[in-house]
Order: C-alpha cells, then structure tokens, then sequence
C-alpha cells in the first residue's frame, strides 16, 4: 500500500500486527512501546522523522482505547493525570531543546545511544530487583498469615519506605489525590515526576512510560493498576500536543498511524484484559524485558551503523 | 472453567475474524479514498492538517472502540 504523504510503500498487514503487539504492551504495562514502533517503522523503510512524528500520533489512538478501558475498570486518576499533563509538556519541551543542542554540537547521535541504553538497563535492574524482593516479603507475609483475607492485587512495594518519605515532603501547595488513595501530596512532587517523564519523552522520543509508570508507583505511591491507566490517559494529553508539533515540522503520516491503529486496537483490549489476573509486583516483573529490548534495539543500531 | 475459557477463547477467535473483514474493508474503502485529499491538505495547509490529523485519530480509536463492544457484545451475548 502506498502512503502518499511520507511517500512509502509498506503492508498495511505489517503496519497492523505491529500496532497489534504494541496495543498489548499498551494495555498491560500503560506504556507507548515507542522503543519498539519507531525501529519498526524504520525497519519498514520510514525516515526516523517520519518513524518518530507518526508512531505518536498512533500512541494517541492507543492511549485513547486503552484509557477508556481502564477508565470503566476504575484505573484513571483523572486530577493526577491533568496536573501531571502539565509537567509533561515542560519536560518534553526541555528535552527537545537539548537535542536540538546536540544536534548543533554535531554529537546527537551518540548522546542519546548512551543515555537511552544507560536508562533502559537500570529501569530493568531496578525494577528486576524491586519486584522479586515484593514478591519475596509477600510470599513470607503469606505464610506467616498476615496476608490471611487480602485481596490477590493488594499491591505492595519493597520501596515503600522512599515513598512515604516523599509523601511526607510538605511544601505547599498540597494536593488530595482520593482516588489514589492519597491523603495529601506536594503539588511539586507530582510536577517534577511528570517533568522528568517529559524530558526523556523529548530527549528519547516516545511516551517515556517507560520511567513515568515505575516513577509514579515508587516515586508517588500510586497503585500499580492506577499508574498504568492514569500513565495512559497523561499520555493521550502529552502525545497529542507531540503531535501537533511534529505534524506541523512535516512528520506524521496520519494515514499510516491509522493502519497501525486498527491492530492495537485489538491489541490494548487483550493487555486491558491481562492486567486483571495479575498483582501489582508481577506485572511490575514482567515489564522488566521491555527496557532491555529497547536497549539491545539501541546497541544493535550503534554497531550496525543506523541512524538513531 | 476450562470449559468456560475454551468459549472465550472461541468467542475472541470469531470477533478476531469478523473484525479482520471489517479492517480489511476499511483500508480499501477509506483509507484509499482519504490518502490524496489528505497527502493535499499536508502540503497546503500544516496547521489544520496537524489538527485534523488528531481528530482523525481519536476518531478512529472511539470508532473502533465502539465496533469491539459490539462484537464481544453480540458474540459472547449469543455464545453464554
């Protein structure tokens, strides 16, 4: 199929199974899986200008579908996603002003190779050993019988301890997150959680939910369950405004995040789905490969030569 | 339970095939007729371009959103 508007012919059967894939990392873990999109756009023959403006406009479809889902699951804290809105598009902001500074320095490139992979592996490590120590106190609390009439997606943290402490920090203005389950957190906390996602998201490309969602369950306290959905429904904010600009710039081809689209569709509801037969440490567990991938994406583009 | 999980597996097999027609139909009829006036409005006009391009979107995700209902409605309606 011809896409007059970036001037590729790529299968929409391909466009679909990859959008497909990525709707059910989307649903399940509520993150872009931009790491994967852009490569495989690249790999179908896109320009990265091209591969980074419409694998955004095809996370705001995504977003929308999966968010509406864990919106009628009762996992979107919508104060928290509109105030973190807010901190994401600072942060995008910074970070496509420091590339734009590296591209002037004329060492971009290997820049954000190193960065990204450093990111990646320490997300999975962190989160490697963060949720097989929860799971390991929960399985001693089970046998002890403290667990006794908990419910199974009880979710708890090994990193509790940093959070409370966060959670302690008062410096005005405090806001009631009721949905979350927080009495009262800094409105500042919340904004440098968003601005930091926001800078990778502009720095790295992409969602950044990568480093939004785990920041937001150990950094915040929210529940894993409500970070995914609320991670999604910021996004659809973040992502748009992405969007807009790169379409603007002559990126997006809208006819190809459409395509791709059709398949996450299908894709999110599966990853919807998914998120309620497992607890908050096991799905924090299984997001542990994602971050690899894009780092072994990233060294595989290093050696082989690719632009990235 | 077994029992219940192989309905459900088959229910999501025919929703799967039902939706692939309507997919299929959608990138020939669509699609195709909305590329040129489309590939025209990037050249000539960026900015409403851009916006339409969310709208379009978001569109087709509620679209599509609201197809899947349908189908796991009508299937698993049928099928319990």
């Amino acid at each position: 199929m011809f896409f007059p508007i970036s001037g590729a012919d790529i299968s929409p059967i391909y466009l679909a199974t990859v959008g497909f894939l990525i709707g059910i990392l989307g649903g399940f873990f509520g993150v872009g899986g931009s790491f994967i999109a852009g490569p495989a756009l690249r790999l179908a023959g896109l320009d990265w200008n091209f591969a980074v403006g419409t694998d955004l406009a095809h996370i705001v479809g995504k977003s929308v579908v999966a968010a509406r889902r864990h919106r009628a699951l009762g996992n979107v804290d919508l104060r928290l996603g509109s105030i973190m809105a807010l901190g994401t598009i600072g942060g995008a902001e910074v970070g496509a002003q420091a590339i734009q500074m590296l591209k002037r320095a004329g060492n971009v490139n290997l820049v954000v190779s190193i960065v990204s992979i450093v990111v990646y592996v320490s997300i999975a490590i962190f989160m490697l050993w963060e949720s097989r120590k929860t799971l390991r106190l929960e399985k001693g609390r089970a046998q002890r019988g403290l667990l006794k009439g908990e419910k199974s997606k009880k979710d708890h943290s090994a990193f509790g301890h940093v959070t409370r402490a966060i959670q302690k920090v008062k410096i005005w203005p405090m806001v009631a997150l009721p949905t979350s389950g927080i009495a009262a957190i800094s409105l500042w906390m919340i904004l440098l959680v968003a601005f930091v996602g926001g800078l990778f998201s502009g720095f790295l490309g992409g969602g950044a939910g990568y480093i939004r969602m785990p920041s937001m369950v150990y950094v915040l306290g929210i529940p894993t369950h409500l970070a995914v959905g609320t991670d999604l429904f910021e996004i659809i904010i973040s992502a748009s405004y992405g969007t807009f600009s790169h379409a603007v710039k002559g990126n997006v081809d809208i006819l190809i995040a459409l395509v791709m689209h059709t398949g996450a569709v299908i894709g999110a509801q599966i990853g919807v789905i998914a998120t309620q037969y497992f607890a908050g440490p096991k799905i924090r567990l299984a997001f542990v490969p994602l971050p690899l991938i894009g780092a072994a994406i990233v060294i595989y583009t290093m050696i082989s030569g690719h632009k990235l | 339970m077994k029992k219940k999980t192989i309905r459900t597996v088959r229910a999501f097999a025919i929703e799967l095939v039902i939706y692939a027609f309507l997919v299929v139909a959608y990138f020939f009829l669509v699609l195709h007729l909305l590329g040129q006036w489309l590939y025209q409005l990037e050249v000539q006009h960026r900015y409403v371009y851009a916006a339409l391009a969310i709208l379009l979107i978001m569109g087709q995700a509620v679209l599509l959103e609201s197809v899947i209902t349908f189908l796991i409605r009508l299937i698993r309606g049928r099928s319990e």
